[in-house]
């Protein structure tokens, strides 16, 4: 095996700011290498020098040991390199044919010559397995997994011998999730070069056969896959052992209720779903994917109808849309951050005020008090520790992903809620920022505020939740008290298999 | 029962813009049951020709997300140009309608200079261009009507085996559009860039030369478009084409162009055309006061435009998952 890529010295600095240092690997030829960092190690800044999307500031490239400078993506998928993004990059109203072929297609007397498009993007799908899929048809029917798999269709017919998955399986299934791993041994039989990074460091271990850690954009560790247990991924990663993943709770539940939902049911998609959260508690969640859990959300935060049942909070019926269930003290972190938890191009301050803006308005014409309202999202800036500069003029698409949902956290926090809905509050969101989002959700539950947590990391549930609820196509199987957390049992639940 | 319902209202949905010109059609029919005559809808189809040329132009642009508001006055300033040609230097008509379909390229070159060198954006590069081409024409011509030579009327009035020449030209002009934009790489092209500009850029498409060439075919079909109108009136004077741009838009529009990119076709811009014209004669024809008529032209406009955005809500309904037996 030969070295494919390789980097000497490689370097990038933003306005002074190194984001990769010195950087000196070299990745052989037909390997699996798993590449993990929290956000912000200096990952998406290595894979788009490598991509031609920034040009490094110090050191250089080799390519098959010639020197690589890509200028643009084309550069890059030029030589032979594909990237499998978290968004795709495909466009849903065209077929999957001319996805393939949208920067050449084949032509006869300038027409498009569909017969042979459609033939070969046909023989490319059958080495996917995805024979199902009709070359003609648009992008937009396909699911996520197919998409990704379409994705992978345009690197082949690109002929690209190195692929990189940069955190491909966030919006798969699970099913879907091993015909990617299965797809990706296919790629390594063909003599392929995969670089696969990822927050699922169980999948990261268990597919690569070397792993790198990136760290304030150094490289700080990497190895042979088999002498690289997750522990040493986390330890690496954080450069400090936290000793345990989660701050301990510091506080018991009341027994009083905050939030009674009974009986909620909506035909389609909720079922007779019951959920009581009491003061000063944390509820976790859990269910597998489309187990109805963030549909019960969204049903609770009056975002969708349901049909039967009630919703009560501190006692009193809750009608009518989130207006009025914000008014009533609840707030709601949705999974989606960047679509529907942001306003990505606006400032720091201006999403924290967001929510609590017409509390600012000063008499007489109700004009925003900017000083006391700059006062109040400083403070809370403090409060939350978000790493930023001038929250007043940085956009909170500037920030790492967990400094965004702390944002959002922030956003609600302005106006003291009694209830919050956190759903997945940590996806996305990498180790350290993690131990800092468990430790706002203890202060909640401590200052009385109850708390339903949302999450597929069943660890995650473990670790901060007093009791977890279980669901199941869209009905509550049951609930499991902290003293009885017990994995297999929850997973059994959730998988609604019979338990003794 | 309510499965069969509900797949009759989809069809409905999906094919609005159909359904509302059946109507139309059907109601201006029983009122004045002339209008239905052959003769009568061939007069449709022609005066829609006009509006509709500019209109199959308009749908490139509007399928890469822009806009393009100078329409209107490339209607106005490219015929004129041409008929400086036609009266001062004595060229024949056919040359004549290349200078107007030139200079329509020439003041689209400038569009899209302007959008793709300067990184203006399109409403606001337009409605700058807007201004500039019926004031550069209005201060050739101080103000004043312009007469054509009289060649250019016995073209315009003209027919090819019994069929009006501005027909043939639109069928031609709808034809290749068609053609470029279902089957060739550039059309396939345009479609990517309205879908995700950004991912275009990825796939290494040039972004600039898409855009350009968008602005270019649009106001070379709106020069075309104005030359073919002048043609039949014979004179130029100085409101011609004035807020044209919202007519083009809006039969580009009915005919199914999304304002958001990615979404539209050279046939929807026919039928939406088609559309319009039928209204508007149809007003005429049953003898519906004339200050009416625009509000009812309004009122057909925002239906189709309603329908449209009630059928993405439905098909968005039918993607969201239920995760259980309904």
């Amino acid at each position: 095996m030969s070295d494919l890529l390789t980097f000497e010295g490689l370097s990038k600095a933003w306005f002074g700011v190194p984001a990769v240092s010195d950087l000196d690997y070299a990745l052989r030829e037909n390997s699996l290498l798993g590449v993990i960092g929290q956000n912000g190690a200096g990952k998406s800044t290595l894979m788009n020098m490598i991509g031609g999307i920034v040009q490094p500031s110090g050191g250089r490239m080799l390519w098959r040991g010639a020197p690589y400078a890509p200028q643009s993506a084309a550069d890059a998928s030029k030589v032979g390199i594909a990237f499998i993004h978290q968004e795709l990059n495909l466009f849903t109203n065209l077929s999957v044919a001319e996805n393939l072929y949208v920067d050449g297609f084949p032509r006869k007397f300038g027409i498009i010559d569909w017969a042979a498009i459609n033939e070969r993007t046909r023989s490319i799908l059958q080495r996917l397995s995805l024979d199902d899929v009709e070359p003609s048809v648009k992008v937009g029917q396909l699911s996520p997994g197919e998409r990704q798999l379409v994705e992978i269709a345009r690197a082949l017919h690109n002929e690209a011998q190195l692929i990189i998955f940069d955190e491909p399986t966030t919006s798969l299934t699970h099913r879907e999730t091993e015909r990617l791993f299965e797809t990706i041994a296919t790629l390594r039989e063909e003599g392929r070069t995969i670089v696969y990074i990822s927050h699922i460091l169980g999948d990261v271990q268990s597919i690569s056969d070397g792993i790198a850690v990136l760290r304030d954009g150094r490289l700080v560790d990497h190895g042979a896959a088999a002498d690289f247990p997750v522990s040493r991924m986390i330890k690496s990663m954080i450069g400090r052992d936290l000793g345990g993943l989660f701050p301990p709770r510091s506080n018991q539940p009341d027994s009083d209720l905050i939030l009674s939902a009974r009986s909620i049911g909506q035909p389609g998609v909720l079922e007779k779903a019951s959920i009581d959260v009491r003061k000063g508690e944390v509820l976790g969640l859990f269910g597998l994917m489309g187990a109805g859990r963030s549909e019960l959300a969204r049903v609770l935060f009056g975002l969708d109808p349901h049909a039967t049942g009630d919703i009560l909070l501190n006692g009193q019926p809750l009608t009518g849309g989130p207006r009025n269930r914000i008014a009533a003290g609840m707030a709601f972190v949705t999974e989606n951050r960047r679509e529907e938890g942001l306003m990505l191009d606006a400032s720091i301050a201006d999403n924290l005020a967001l929510v609590s803006i017409d509390r600012f308005g000063r008499k007489p014409f109700a004009l925003v008090d900017m000083e006391a309202l700059s006062t109040r999202t400083e403070a809370m800036k403090a409060e939350l520790s978000i790493k930023a500069g001038n929250i007043a003029r940085q956009a909170a698409k500037t920030l790492s992903g967990g400094n965004q949902q702390k944002v959002v956290i922030g956003k609600w926090q302005m106006q003291s809620p009694k209830l919050f809905i956190l759903d997945e509050p940590t996806r996305g969101v990498d180790v350290g920022a993690k131990y800092e989002i468990y430790t706002l959700v203890d202060r909640i539950a401590a200052d009385g505020g109850g708390v339903l947590m949302i999450s597929s990391e069943l660890d995650e549930l473990l670790g901060m939740a007093d009791r977890i609820v279980v669901m199941n196509r869209g009905e509550v199987i049951g609930s499991v008290d902290r003293a009885d957390f017990d994995r297999e049992k929850l997973l059994a639940m959730a998988f609604r298999e019979v338990t003794a | 029962m309510i499965k069969s319902l509900e797949k009759a209202s989809d069809f409905l949905f999906r094919n609005a813009t159909y359904v509302i010109f059946a109507c139309v059609l059907l109601y201006y029919g029983l009122q004045a049951p002339s209008f239905l005559s052959v003769e009568s809808l061939s007069n449709i189809v022609k005066q829609a020709s006009f509006i509709g040329i500019a209109a199959i132009g308009m749908t490139f642009v509007l399928l890469t997300a822009g806009i393009d508001l100078s329409v209107g006055a490339v209607m106005f300033l490219a015929p004129l140009i041409a008929g400086y040609a036609m009266r001062d230097l004595g060229v024949p008509v056919p040359v004549g309608l290349l200078v107007a379909v030139l200079t329509g390229v020439l003041l689209g070159a400038i569009n899209a200079i302007l959008i793709v060198r300067l990184k203006v954006v399109p409403f606001i590069t337009t409605l700058a261009t807007l201004f500039l081409f019926r004031g550069f024409g209005t201060w050739l011509t101080s103000s004043q009507q312009f007469d054509f030579p009289e060649e250019i009327r016995r073209f315009g009035l003209s027919t090819v085996l019994g069929v009006p020449t501005p027909l043939i030209v639109f069928a031609i002009v709808a034809l290749a559009a068609h053609v470029v934009l279902a089957h060739t790489a550039f059309g396939r092209q345009v479609y990517a860039f309205g879908n995700s500009p950004e991912g275009a850029r990825k796939a290494g498409l040039s972004a600039e030369w898409i855009q350009a060439r968008v602005f270019i075919i649009c106001s070379a079909c709106a020069a075309l478009s104005g030359f073919m109108l002048i043609a039949q009136i014979g004179r130029l004077d100085v409101a011609f084409g004035e807020g044209s741009e919202f007519d083009v838009i809006a039969a580009a529009v009915l005919g199914g162009a999304s304002l958001f990119g990615g979404i539209g076709s050279a046939f929807g811009a026919v039928v939406g055309a088609t559309l319009i014209q039928t209204v508007k004669l149809g007003l005429v024809f049953t003898g519906v006061n004339l200050y009416l008529q625009p509000i009812m032209l309004g009122l057909i406009i925002f239906v189709a435009v309603l329908v449209d955005g009630v059928r993405e809500k439905r098909l968005l309904a039918l993607l969201k998952r239920t995760i259980r037996p309904v």
